[in-house]
């Protein structure tokens, strides 16, 4: 079942000086349960892609249907909504709160859904479990390495159960052996949680371990690849 | 959680959230110890001229204080010497017999002001006995005179010698008389330091040839606020048709007015102060806004509401505005306290300056709580205003371009 579609997006920066057209008609078409990498030289437009699905940011031109939801007609208080109970964030730089605890930082977004005190801790342990931080749960992010920080960016974003993980670069800060354990931890969620991964990435690691890869080449898609299940 | 987030966000920069709380200490302090002083300042000259002479309000016959002469000098009935019994905010009731004089002694004169007192009442109430700097206070009916230091200084007189005073009585009477010199007395108040001499009662009334009379009656009451009610009860007790009620307003509308221009003066300062105030909190304010920024922008992308993410940016601005404001209330008490006690004091052209307008140039600091809790909450209110700003910018704010600064 398809569940991201965007038809014709077309994004530019800069339109009054120097125009950039970061995107220029992607047509792209993401099936639920995916584990997909969007690939591409720099400046091709894959996180401007990521953040227009995400409803970060908004096209200039085209249709972007997430869920079935058309987001680019939502409100910015519906997409805030919408991003905290459909969409989880895996960033470059990990974006943890640095004055919560791993624990609060994965309780975080369940928060802000107002979910019940017993079911945040419930989650929030068992997904950190799940991440390998069980005896990292009290500390806080200055307190913890890179690897094990991104380990608690993906618990967040994995905590309201959303549909959909974007995740921008998210080994890009990372060595081999926290890459490695990553990108085990993602697939495995993908395929227990049923959640559908979505990544930028320069990693050839990651793009190694993606089931379908769609590369980018100036603001358009050039290649699509799907290969065998793993 | 949002009181969590704001809590703990203001102790993960400790040396930010210092100067952000110094800036409000240091402001709280300031405006403080400025507004103490300067009201200090003026009770201080206020309590000086008022309290310790004319009295917060004094009665005279109808017209006296337009044309103070001593014809309009009026009896003492029984009636007026029971006002205090009649009015319990009256502490004391001090008549008086004043007019000017020639004073003179040997190749020198100079114009005084004779004032004929009754002693004990006169002492209970300004504590002239206090202010003799030499010699003795004076008995009830002695014929003899308390001269003040700079009457005596113009005139080259010391104790025990002998003024003469030359001035023209009720209804005409010539009035002329010679009293030893039996104490100096010093006053704060330049002005009455240079033109005070003091008789007892009965003594200045036959010098002036009033038997009987007396041109005032200034009352001492238990408090400031008493003015007002006692006015007002005096108007209803007292023929008006016969008497004026007056308070030291009246009497004194050029220090009311000195007041008034000062004050209006220090508006401006005060401006410019908490202006000054402002720039330094939003420096801190607007540093601290751009630092988090990229943290906004994330903090919005990952479904934070930007009402809920300004409301934890204001409750830390607002609790730190609240931390810096008490910190500066408690640092403003010792520092008031000492200059209460140990009062500024000015000395060379500047005081000279001052005195020439009859102020004495001594700034005690006026250590009362509302003073400590205006400054407080003002500045505490110009924080809680300039915590709107990082509202405003989360409001505005585009999570993608915070994201990537």
């Amino acid at each position: 079942m398809k569940v991201i579609t965007t038809k014709g997006v077309v994004k530019i920066y800069n339109p009054d000086k120097i125009p950039v057209k970061a995107l220029n008609g992607v047509d792209l078409e993401i099936s639920e349960g995916e584990f997909t990498a969007i690939v591409g030289p720099s400046g091709s437009g894959k996180t401007t892609l990521l953040n227009i699905i995400g409803g970060l940011d908004r096209p200039d031109e085209g249709d972007v249907e997430v869920g079935g939801h058309d987001i680019d007609a939502m409100s910015d208080n519906k997409l805030i909504d919408f991003r905290k109970e459909h969409i989880g964030f895996v960033f470059q730089a990990y974006n943890l709160i640095p004055v919560l605890t791993a624990r609060e930082n994965v309780e975080f977004v369940m928060l802000l859904q107002n979910r019940p005190k017993e079911e945040r801790h419930g989650r929030a342990e068992e997904l950190l479990r799940a991440v390998g931080l069980e005896d990292k749960m009290d500390k806080r992010p200055s307190e913890l390495s890179g690897g094990q920080q991104q380990r608690v960016a993906v618990a967040r974003a994995l905590a309201p159960k959303p549909d959909f993980i974007l995740a921008d670069e998210p080994t890009a800060n990372l060595d081999s052996k926290s890459t490695a354990n990553l990108l085990d931890l993602m697939a495995q969620l993908n395929k227990e949680e049923k959640v559908t991964f979505i990544f930028s990435t320069h990693d050839q690691r990651v793009i190694d371990r993606a089931r379908r890869v769609v590369t980018l080449v100036d603001g358009k898609v050039a290649t699509d690849e799907v290969r065998e299940s793993e | 959680m949002l009181f969590r987030l704001a809590w703990r966000n203001i102790w993960r920069n400790k040396r930010r959230t210092a100067i952000t709380a110094a800036s409000i200490l240091f402001a709280v302090l300031f405006a403080t110890f400025m507004e103490s002083i300067q009201k200090g300042a003026w009770d201080h000259m206020i309590n000086s001229v008022v309290n310790y002479y004319y009295g917060y309000v004094q009665v005279h016959e109808k017209g006296y204080w337009d044309e103070q002469t001593i014809d309009k000098a009026f009896p003492l009935a029984d009636s007026l010497k029971q006002l205090q019994e009649k009015t319990p905010e009256i502490r004391q009731v001090l008549p008086r017999i004043e007019s000017f004089a020639l004073a003179s002694t040997g190749d020198h004169t100079s114009g005084v002001m004779v004032v004929g007192i009754d002693p004990q009442v006169e002492d209970a109430m300004t504590n002239l006995s206090g202010r003799i700097s030499e010699g003795r206070y004076l008995e009830d009916n002695e014929e003899a005179a308390l001269v003040a230091e700079g009457v005596a200084e113009n005139l080259g007189l010391s104790l025990g010698d002998t003024i003469v005073l030359i001035s023209q009585g009720y209804h005409g009477v010539n009035a002329a008389g010679k009293y030893p010199i039996k104490g100096m007395v010093h006053f704060g108040s330049p002005e009455l330091n240079k033109q005070m001499v003091y008789l007892p009662l009965p003594v200045a009334q036959y010098f002036y040839g009033a038997t009987g009379l007396v041109t005032s009656l200034a009352l001492q009451l238990d408090s400031q606020d008493d003015i007002k009610p006692v006015v007002k009860v005096l108007n209803s007790k007292l023929d008006t048709s016969t008497y004026e009620v007056m308070d030291w307003k009246d009497l004194l509308p050029d220090l009311v007015e000195a007041k008034t221009v000062d004050s209006a003066g220090n508006v401006i300062v005060y401006i410019i102060l908490y202006l000054i105030i402002a720039f330094g909190i939003f420096g801190t304010i607007l540093m601290m806004s751009k630092e988090r920024e990229y943290e906004f922008g994330v903090l919005i992308s990952i479904g934070m509401h930007r009402w809920q993410l300004a409301l934890a940016v204001w409750m830390e601005v607002i609790m730190l505005g609240l931390f810096g404001a008490l910190l500066g209330i408690l640092a403003s008490i010792p520092l008031v306290w000492y200059f209460h006690v140990n009062p500024l004091r000015f000395s060379g052209d500047y005081a000279a300056a001052m005195e020439k307008f009859g102020f004495e140039a001594i700034f005690p600091a006026n250590f009362e709580a509302h003073i400590f809790l205006t400054q407080a909450l003002l500045v505490f209110v110009i924080t809680a205003i300039l915590a709107m700003y990082p509202i405003f910018k989360i409001r505005k704010l585009k999570p993608v371009q915070a994201m990537r600064a």
